[in-house]
C-alpha cells in the first residue's frame, strides 16, 4: 500500500490529460485536496478519509488512511490539505478540534503522524505554508487560529480573532508572513505570523459568516471572499483600506472560492445549502456565470483545481458521495442558453430591441416596415483582447423605435386620470363631470358612456323621450355590397378568436359576418392591431344632437330586448358602444383614443345605418317601460369588460370605482382586482402617485386596499448622528437631540417633512418651498446647493 | 364578543400620543358609563349578582370584559396617564353601583414573588421604551414581556422577531399565523398563551367556529397538525416523506414559503410554551383567571392553578433568596464555581480517548430520560384547551425508551448557522436573520455575575445548559465533553430542565424553586430564555433537515 501511495506520475504541467469521470466514494464528502503533482487527490469526510489517483479515464483508490477498529472522532475531517511543497504530507481538521497530521511516507498502515489537540471546539480549516515546509496553520469554532510547526508537538503560537469563530485560513502568497482569517461575524482579518498580539487589519467584509477566502494566484493582493449573505467578493488588499473591486451575486450562500489558475478574472465557487452546481464566474462579468458544472445530486462541499497552472481541470467532492473531475470543455455555459435579445415596451410607446449585432445587421437589409419611424442606436462592446477565453461574441445592437408624437402620445391618460372625479359627490355629478372631462380630451366615445351610466343608474324619470336623437347614419353606402362579400368569403372558422361571443341570442350566421368583418378590417389595416383589439363596433351617428341634449344611444336596450322579441329585419347583431361620431370621416384621425385604436374605424362606420335603424325602434320602449335601474346591469358589465378588453382599463375601473355597488358583484373579484393592478401599475408609471393611491384607497377589492398598508415604514437615521431612529418618538436615543427638526423655523417637524438627499437638512415642506423660491442653498447653512426632485 | 369590541375602540390607546390616547380614552370612558348606567338599575338587584361575578346575566357580560380590559390597562399600561384615567373610569363605574373586577394578586408570574419582578411604574429608560413598542404593537404588556424584560437586551430581539412572524409582511394570512399559535400553545396545554391568540385570531377576523377545535379548521390546517404534533414531542421521527405530505400539489397543499412560515411560528410558540411554564407566568389580567369580580375575602382559589398544573401554589412561599439561607446553599454556588474553574484548567491534562467522548454523549442522552420528576401524575388537559388538538395521548417520548433507535443528528453536519438560516431566509426573507440574532443573544448573554459574585465567566455554564437541551433530543457536537454536564448540572437543575422543555405542563413551583436556590430571579429566567432558544433551535433543525433533504 505505501509503495502505491508513494507512486508519482511525472506529468508536465500543462500536459494534463483525461475526460469528465466521477466515482463512488463510500459517504458524503467535507473536503478535498490535491498533491502538488496533480495526480492524486485526496477526499474527508466524517466517514472517509481516502486518497484516489487520477488516472487517464478513472480513478482508482491509493490509500484508505481510516485505519484502526476503533471509530474516533479524529478521523471525522471538517477539512483536508495537502502540502504542496512535500507530496507525503497531509493535515485534517477533525470536527472535534484536533489537527491531525499524515504522512505519507510512514511505512506503518497507520499513517497519522502529528495530533494538536489544542483547539477547544471544531477546526474548521487548516492551511500549510505555500513555501515553509513544517509551518500549518488552523482555525477554528472557539475563535482561534493556531500556527503549528510539524518538528515541535505544541503550536507555536496562537492569535485571538477576538470576535467570533474563525472559518477559514489563507497564508498570503505574496507575503511570506501575512495570512487572512474570515469570521463568523462577518470580518476579515488580516495578520502577521511574526505577531500574534494583534491584527494588522481588520474590516467587515460580509454581512453574517465569510465562509470562504482565496488568495489570488498571481495577481497578488487580490483576495476573494464568500459569505452566507450570498456574495462573492473581491478585495484589493494593496491599498491600505481593503477595497472591494468586484461583487459577485449568486444565489445560495457561497461555501468555497477558488481563483482558476491562468485566468486573472476567474473563479470558481460552490453553496452550502439548496443549490448543488459550481460555477466558474468571471468577476467583471457578475451576472452569469462563464461555466456551470451540474453534475452533483447533493451540495458540494468541496472544489479544487488539479493543477496550480492548468486551468482545464476541476475536481470536486459532494455530499451525494462523488468525486468528479470536471473538463472545462464538458462545462455547461449558460451564455449560450440566455436569450440574447431584449425587447421592451417604453410608457410612451417606443420600443427598444437589443439583439447580437450580426442579426441586426442582416435584419437593416431588408426594410419590411414601410413608414416606419425608427432610430436604431447601436451599442458595441468590444471583446476584450486580453481574454481570449471562450466568450462568444459580446458586441450587441441596440434599436429603438419610436411611434410617432401623436399616436402613441399619452397624454389623454394623464389628464383623464388627473381630472376624473372617482368619489365624493354624488354619482349623476360625478358621470357629468367625467364626460366632460373625457369630452374636452375628444374621447366621445367614452363621454357617452359617462353620460349614459348617468341615465342608467340615477334619474330614468328626468328624461323624456321626445329628446332621443335619431340617429341617422352618414356612413358610406357599400354596406350591401361588403356583407355579401364577407358572408360569402370568410370562412365560419375564423369567428371563433373573436370576443363577439357576448351577442347572445343570435343566429350563427350573424356572428360569423360580425367577426370576419371586423378580421377583414384588420387586414386591410397594419400589421400592429390585432383582431381582439378592435372595437368592431358600429358607430351610431347622431350628428343633429346639441351638446348639451343627452345621447339617448342606448344599443343596450336592443340587445336586452332581442332575446324577448327577435328582430328579424336586422342583418346584424346589436352593440353596446356608441361612438358618437358627428363627422365620422372628418374625426377619424383624431379618433385614436386608445392606444389600439387604429384606422380601421373608418370601415365600421359604414355599418352605421343598419344600427341605427334598429336603435330608434328600440329604445322608445325603453322608456316607457321604466325599467329598474339594475335591469341594465348586464350590459354595464359588458360595456366594463369592453373597455378592460380594449386596453382603456382606466375608463373600467373608473366607471366601477364610481358605480361602486351598484355594479360590483356583477364582475368576478378576480377581474377587479386584475384591472386594479393594471390601472395602478400605468399610473405609477405615470408617476400619478396621488391619483394610484386614491384608486387604491376607493377600491373596494381586498387585494387591492391592502396594497396601502404593505411597508408602510420608513426607516430613518437621526440627522445630528447619523444612527438609525430606533425609537419611533421625535427625539433620537443616542444624542438625546430632536431629530427632525426644520431647519427654517427650527422647530420639530411632526407631519410632512422633506429634506434633501446630499446633505440630509430640510424640515416643513412649506418652509421649504419658501425658502428655495429666494436661495438654492441649504437653509441649515451648510453650504449645500440642495436639490430637490 | 366581537361585535361589542367594535363597538368601543382601543386602538388609540397603542397611540404614543398622549393626546391621541386621552381622547381614546375618553371615548371608551364614555361607553362604559353609558353601559354601565343602563345595568345599573339592574345590578342593584341583588341576586342577580350577589350569587357568582363570573356567572353573572348575559347583559353584564360585555361590560365585564370591558371592564376586565380596563382594569389591565389601569396596571399595565405603559403610560401612565392611560393607567391614572383608567381607574378613575373604574372607581366611576363602581360608583355606578357596579361591582368591579380586582385583580387576581399573583404579579406576572406565579414563581416570581411581584415585589421582585420590574413594576410597570419604575421601569427604566430602555424598558419603557421596550415597554411602549410591545404595547403599541399588541395593544397590551404581556405578562410573558413583563418577565423577559431581566433581561431587556434579549426582550428587545424578542418582540422584534415575534412582531414579525405575526405583524408583517409573510407568506401566511393573518389569522392563520395566530390559528399556529393556537394549535401550537395547545400541544403543551399552555392555557396562557392559547387564551391570548384567541382573542388575537379573533382579533383579525378568523373565524371563530375554528376554534372549536382543529377539525373545524380549514383542511390546509389540519394537514398541519402531524407536523405539530412531532415537532413538540418527537421531533427527530420528521422525515422528508412528511415534509413530502404537506407540499405534494393538491387542493390543500402548502408552499414551502408557507410551510417555513409554519415551522417557524409553531416552534416559536412550542418554546415560548416551555418559558410560560417554565417561569410560571399568570393568567393576563383581562384573560379568564387574571381577575375575579369577587370581593377579596372570597377564598383565595383560582381555576387556572388547576387546569395548568400548577399544584404548588398553596405551599408556603419560600423566597430563594431569602429565608433558607442553609449553609448548604451557599456552597452550592461556590462548588459550582470550583468545578467550572477545574474544567476550565485541567481540561488538557486528562484527555479522553474518543471512545470515552462517545459514550459519554451517550450515557447523557439515556440518563436524560431518566431524569424525570417525581411528581410525574397525569393532569388532565385543560377543558378549553384540549379541543384545538388531537391525540393527547402522544407526548415526548425518550429516545430508546421504547427500543427505537435515533441515529444522532451531528450539529457539524447540519448547522442553524451554515444550513438552517440560508434555508430559512431564503425562503422567509429575514425571519433567518431575526432568529439568527436571537439565538445569538441568547446564547451569549451574560452579566458575568452568578448569583453574589462577580465577574464569572459563565460561558462554560451556558453551553452546558444550551448543549444538555439539545443532547435531550439527540443532537450532538463533535467537539463538545459530554462530562461537563454532568459535573456543572445537579440533579435537581436536570429534573428541571427537562421538564420544561420535554412536558412543560408539568412544571411545578416546587421545581423552580428547588434548583440553584442561590440564584437570582433574574438568573433564573436567563436559564429559561437558554432553554427556549435551544429548544426552539432544536426543533427547527429537525424540521429544517427534512425540508432540506426534500429539496434535493
Amino acid at each position: 500500500m505505501e509503495k502505491m501511495a508513494r507512486v508519482t506520475t511525472a506529468l508536465g504541467g500543462n500536459a494534463l490529460t483525461g475526460r469528465t469521470m466521477f466515482c463512488h466514494l463510500d459517504a458524503p464528502a467535507n473536503a478535498i485536496s490535491v498533491c502538488r503533482d496533480a495526480a492524486q487527490v485526496v477526499v474527508a469526510g466524517r466517514n472517509i478519509f481516502k486518497i484516489y489517483s487520477i488516472e487517464e479515464e478513472q480513478f482508482v483508490e491509493k490509500l484508505n488512511l481510516r485505519v484502526g477498529r476503533k471509530p474516533s472522532l479524529n478521523f471525522s475531517c471538517a477539512d483536508v490539505v495537502w502540502h504542496q511543497m512535500d507530496e507525503n504530507l497531509l493535515a485534517t481538521a477533525a470536527t472535534n478540534g484536533v489537527v491531525v497530521t499524515w504522512n505519507l511516507g510512514k511505512p506503518s498502515r497507520n499513517k497519522q503522524d502529528q495530533l494538536f489537540t489544542e483547539h477547544k471546539r471544531t477546526v474548521n480549516k487548516v492551511c500549510f505554508h505555500p513555501t515553509e515546509v513544517y509551518m500549518l496553520l488552523s482555525g477554528s469554532q472557539d475563535g482561534y487560529m493556531k500556527c503549528f510547526d510539524l518538528r515541535k508537538k505544541d503550536s507555536v503560537s496562537t492569535f485571538s480573532g477576538q470576535s467570533e469563530s474563525v472559518r477559514d485560513v489563507q497564508f498570503s502568497i505574496r507575503d511570506y508572513f501575512t495570512f487572512a482569517a474570515t469570521f463568523e461575524n462577518g470580518n476579515v482579518q488580516l495578520w502577521d505570523i511574526r505577531r500574534p498580539d494583534r491584527y494588522e487589519r481588520m474590516f467587515t467584509a460580509h454581512n453574517g459568516p465569510v465562509f470562504c477566502c482565496d488568495w489570488h494566484p498571481e495577481d497578488r493582493g487580490w483576495l476573494a471572499t464568500g459569505g452566507r449573505d450570498k456574495m462573492v467578493k473581491v478585495w484589493d488588499m494593496n491599498t491600505t483600506r481593503a477595497k472591494e473591486i468586484y461583487c459577485v451575486q449568486t444565489i445560495a450562500s457561497v461555501a468555497r472560492v477558488k481563483w482558476r489558475p491562468e485566468c486573472k478574472h476567474h473563479i470558481a465557487t460552490c453553496s452550502m445549502m439548496v443549490d448543488h452546481n459550481i460555477y466558474v464566474w468571471d468577476v467583471r462579468r457578475p451576472f452569469i456565470p462563464s461555466a456551470m458544472f451540474e453534475e452533483h445530486k447533493d451540495v458540494t462541499t468541496g472544489i479544487v483545481w488539479r493543477h496550480l497552472h492548468d486551468p482545464y481541470f476541476l475536481l470536486s467532492g459532494s455530499k451525494d458521495s462523488t468525486l468528479y473531475q470536471h473538463i472545462f470543455k464538458d462545462a455547461s455555459q449558460p451564455i449560450d442558453r440566455a436569450n440574447p435579445e431584449g425587447l421592451c415596451y417604453s410608457l410612451y410607446g417606443d420600443l427598444a430591441f437589443a439583439a447580437k449585432e450580426s442579426l441586426i445587421s442582416s435584419d437593416s437589409n431588408r426594410k419590411p416596415y414601410i413608414g416606419d419611424r425608427r432610430h436604431p442606436i447601436f451599442f458595441k462592446r468590444k471583446l476584450d483582447p486580453t481574454e481570449q477565453f471562450e466568450y462568444i461574441s459580446s458586441s450587441s445592437a441596440l434599436s429603438v423605435f419610436e411611434t410617432d408624437v401623436e399616436s402613441g402620445s399619452m397624454d389623454w391618460f394623464v389628464h383623464t386620470a388627473k381630472q376624473y372625479a372617482l368619489a365624493g359627490r354624488p354619482l349623476p355629478e360625478l358621470c357629468d363631470h367625467n364626460a366632460k372631462v373625457a369630452k374636452g380630451l375628444d374621447r366621445n366615445q367614452v363621454a357617452q358612456t359617462w353620460t349614459m351610466l348617468r341615465i342608467i343608474y340615477s334619474s330614468l324619470s328626468t328624461v323624456s323621450s321626445t329628446n332621443l336623437n335619431h340617429s341617422m347614419g352618414k356612413g358610406s353606402t357599400t354596406l350591401p355590397l361588403m356583407n355579401s362579400f364577407n358572408l360569402k368569403d370568410i370562412p365560419s372558422g375564423l369567428g371563433s378568436e373573436s370576443r363577439l361571443d357576448r351577442s347572445k341570442g343570435e343566429s350563427r350566421s350573424e356572428n360569423i359576418l360580425m367577426d370576419s368583418s371586423s378580421t377583414l378590417m384588420n387586414n386591410e389595416d397594419n400589421e400592429e392591431t390585432e383582431g381582439s383589439d378592435v372595437p368592431a363596433d358600429y358607430l351610431l351617428g347622431d350628428v343633429e344632437a346639441d351638446e348639451d341634449d343627452l345621447y339617448m344611444m342606448d344599443h343596450e336596450n336592443p340587445h336586452a330586448e332581442e332575446q324577448e322579441y327577435s328582430l328579424p329585419q336586422e342583418a346584424f347583431p346589436l352593440r353596446h358602444e356608441i361612438v358618437d361620431n358627428p363627422s365620422a370621416l372628418d374625426h377619424l384621425q383624431d379618433k385614436a383614443d386608445s392606444p389600439h385604436v387604429s384606422g380601421n374605424e373608418a370601415e365600421t362606420v359604414s355599418l352605421t345605418p343598419v344600427e341605427s335603424f334598429s336603435l330608434i325602434s328600440i329604445s322608445h320602449s325603453l322608456y316607457e317601460n321604466r325599467l329598474p335601474s339594475d335591469f341594465f346591469n348586464p350590459i354595464v358589465r359588458d360595456t366594463l369588460l369592453f373597455y378592460a378588453e380594449q386596453g382603456d382599463v382606466q375608463t373600467a375601473v373608473s366607471v366601477l370605482i364610481v358605480l361602486g355597488d351598484r355594479i360590483r358583484r356583477e364582475i368576478d373579484e378576480q377581474t377587479q382586482e386584475h384591472w386594479y393592478t393594471s390601472y395602478i401599475d400605468l399610473l405609477q408609471r405615470f408617476q400619478l402617485w396621488n391619483i394610484s393611491n386614491e384608486v387604491i384607497k376607493l377600491s373596494t377589492c381586498r387585494a387591492i386596499n391592502c396594497l396601502n398598508q404593505a411597508s408602510t415604514t420608513l426607516h430613518v437615521n437621526c440627522s445630528n448622528c447619523k444612527r438609525p431612529m430606533s425609537n419611533r418618538g421625535w427625539i433620537c436615543d443616542r444624542c438625546r437631540q430632536c431629530a427632525s427638526m426644520c431647519a427654517v423655523c427650527h422647530h420639530v417637524v411632526k407631519g410632512l417633512f422633506v429634506w434633501c438627499q446630499g446633505c440630509s437638512h430640510g424640515g416643513h415642506l412649506q418652509h421649504i418651498m419658501k425658502w428655495l423660491e429666494t436661495s438654492s442653498h441649504c437653509p441649515a447653512g451648510c453650504g449645500h446647493l440642495c436639490e430637490y426632485t | 364578543m366581537e361585535e361589542r369590541e367594535g363597538e368601543v375602540r382601543w386602538d388609540g390607546l397603542c397611540s404614543r400620543d398622549a393626546a391621541t390616547r386621552a381622547a381614546a380614552l375618553d371615548t371608551i370612558g364614555q361607553a362604559i358609563l353609558r353601559r354601565s348606567e343602563t345595568i345599573a338599575p339592574l345590578a342593584a338587584v341583588p341576586p342577580t349578582r350577589a350569587a357568582d361575578g363570573l356567572l353573572a346575566p348575559a347583559a353584564r357580560d360585555g361590560l365585564s370584559e370591558l371592564l376586565a380590559r380596563l382594569l389591565m390597562l389601569s396596571k399595565r399600561c405603559p403610560f401612565p396617564d392611560v393607567r391614572e384615567k383608567s381607574e378613575a373610569i373604574l372607581s366611576e363605574v363602581q360608583e355606578l353601583g357596579i361591582r368591579i373586577p380586582r385583580p387576581l394578586g399573583h404579579g406576572p408570574s406565579r414563581f416570581i414573588p411581584e415585589k421582585e419582578t420590574i413594576q410597570v411604574e419604575n421601569e427604566d429608560a430602555t424598558m419603557h421604551a421596550l415597554f411602549a413598542d410591545s404595547f403599541a404593537a399588541l395593544g397590551r404588556l404581556d405578562n410573558v414581556t413583563l418577565v423577559m424584560v431581566f433581561h431587556p437586551q434579549y426582550l428587545e430581539s424578542f418582540l422584534k422577531t415575534q412582531h414579525y412572524l405575526l405583524q408583517m409582511d409573510g407568506p401566511l394570512p393573518l389569522h392563520y399565523r395566530h390559528y399556529i399559535g393556537i394549535m401550537a400553545a395547545a400541544r403543551h396545554q399552555c392555557s396562557y398563551l392559547v387564551n391570548l391568540h384567541v382573542n388575537d385570531f379573533l382579533h383579525v377576523g378568523g373565524d371563530p367556529k375554528w376554534l372549536n377545535g382543529l377539525e373545524n379548521a380549514p383542511q390546509k390546517l389540519q394537514n398541519l397538525g402531524e407536523l405539530n404534533k412531532m415537532l413538540a414531542h418527537r421531533p427527530w421521527l420528521i422525515t422528508k416523506e412528511h415534509i413530502e405530505q404537506l407540499l405534494k400539489t393538491e387542493e390543500n397543499s402548502w408552499s414551502l414559503a408557507e410551510l417555513i412560515h409554519a415551522v417557524v411560528l409553531l416552534t416559536h410558540y412550542h418554546s415560548l410554551a416551555s418559558f410560560t411554564f417554565g417561569c410560571g407566568i399568570s393568567p393576563e389580567i383581562d384573560c379568564e383567571g387574571g381577575h375575579t369580580f369577587r370581593p377579596p375575602s372570597v377564598s383565595n382559589y383560582c381555576m387556572c392553578d388547576i387546569t395548568n398544573g400548577y399544584h404548588g401554589v398553596d405551599e408556603i412561599h419560600a423566597s430563594p433568596t431569602g429565608s433558607i439561607t442553609s449553609a448548604e446553599s451557599v456552597c452550592e454556588v461556590e462548588a459550582l464555581m470550583e468545578k467550572m474553574k477545574q474544567l476550565q484548567e485541567c481540561r488538557d491534562e486528562e484527555e479522553a480517548s474518543q471512545e470515552e467522548m462517545a459514550t459519554r454523549f451517550e450515557r447523557e442522552k439515556r440518563e436524560s430520560m431518566f431524569v424525570c420528576s417525581s411528581e410525574d401524575e397525569e393532569s388532565a388537559p385543560a377543558r378549553d384547551v384540549s379541543r384545538h388538538f388531537e391525540d393527547t395521548s402522544y407526548g415526548y417520548k425518550d429516545f430508546s425508551r421504547h427500543g427505537m433507535h435515533v441515529p444522532t443528528f451531528r450539529v457539524q453536519d447540519y448547522s442553524w448557522e451554515d444550513h438552517g438560516y440560508s434555508l430559512v431566509n431564503r425562503l422567509y426573507p429575514d425571519v433567518g436573520q431575526l432568529l439568527d440574532e436571537k439565538f445569538h443573544i441568547a446564547y451569549n448573554l451574560t452579566y458575568n455575575t452568578m448569583a453574589m459574585h462577580k465577574d464569572v465567566d459563565t460561558s462554560m455554564l451556558r453551553r452546558a445548559i444550551w448543549n444538555y437541551i439539545h443532547c435531550m433530543f439527540g443532537i450532538r457536537y463533535d467537539d463538545y465533553d459530554y462530562g461537563e454536564i454532568n459535573q456543572l448540572l445537579d440533579r435537581s437543575f436536570k429534573v428541571y430542565i427537562k421538564t420544561v422543555v420535554c412536558t412543560p405542563e408539568k412544571t411545578t413551583k416546587r421545581m423552580y424553586d428547588s434548583f440553584w436556590r442561590q440564584f437570582e430571579h433574574s438568573e433564573k429566567v436567563h436559564v429559561n430564555l437558554l432553554l427556549v432558544e435551544a429548544r426552539m433551535q432544536a426543533e427547527l433543525l429537525y424540521a429544517l433537515r427534512a425540508i432540506t433533504r426534500y429539496m434535493t
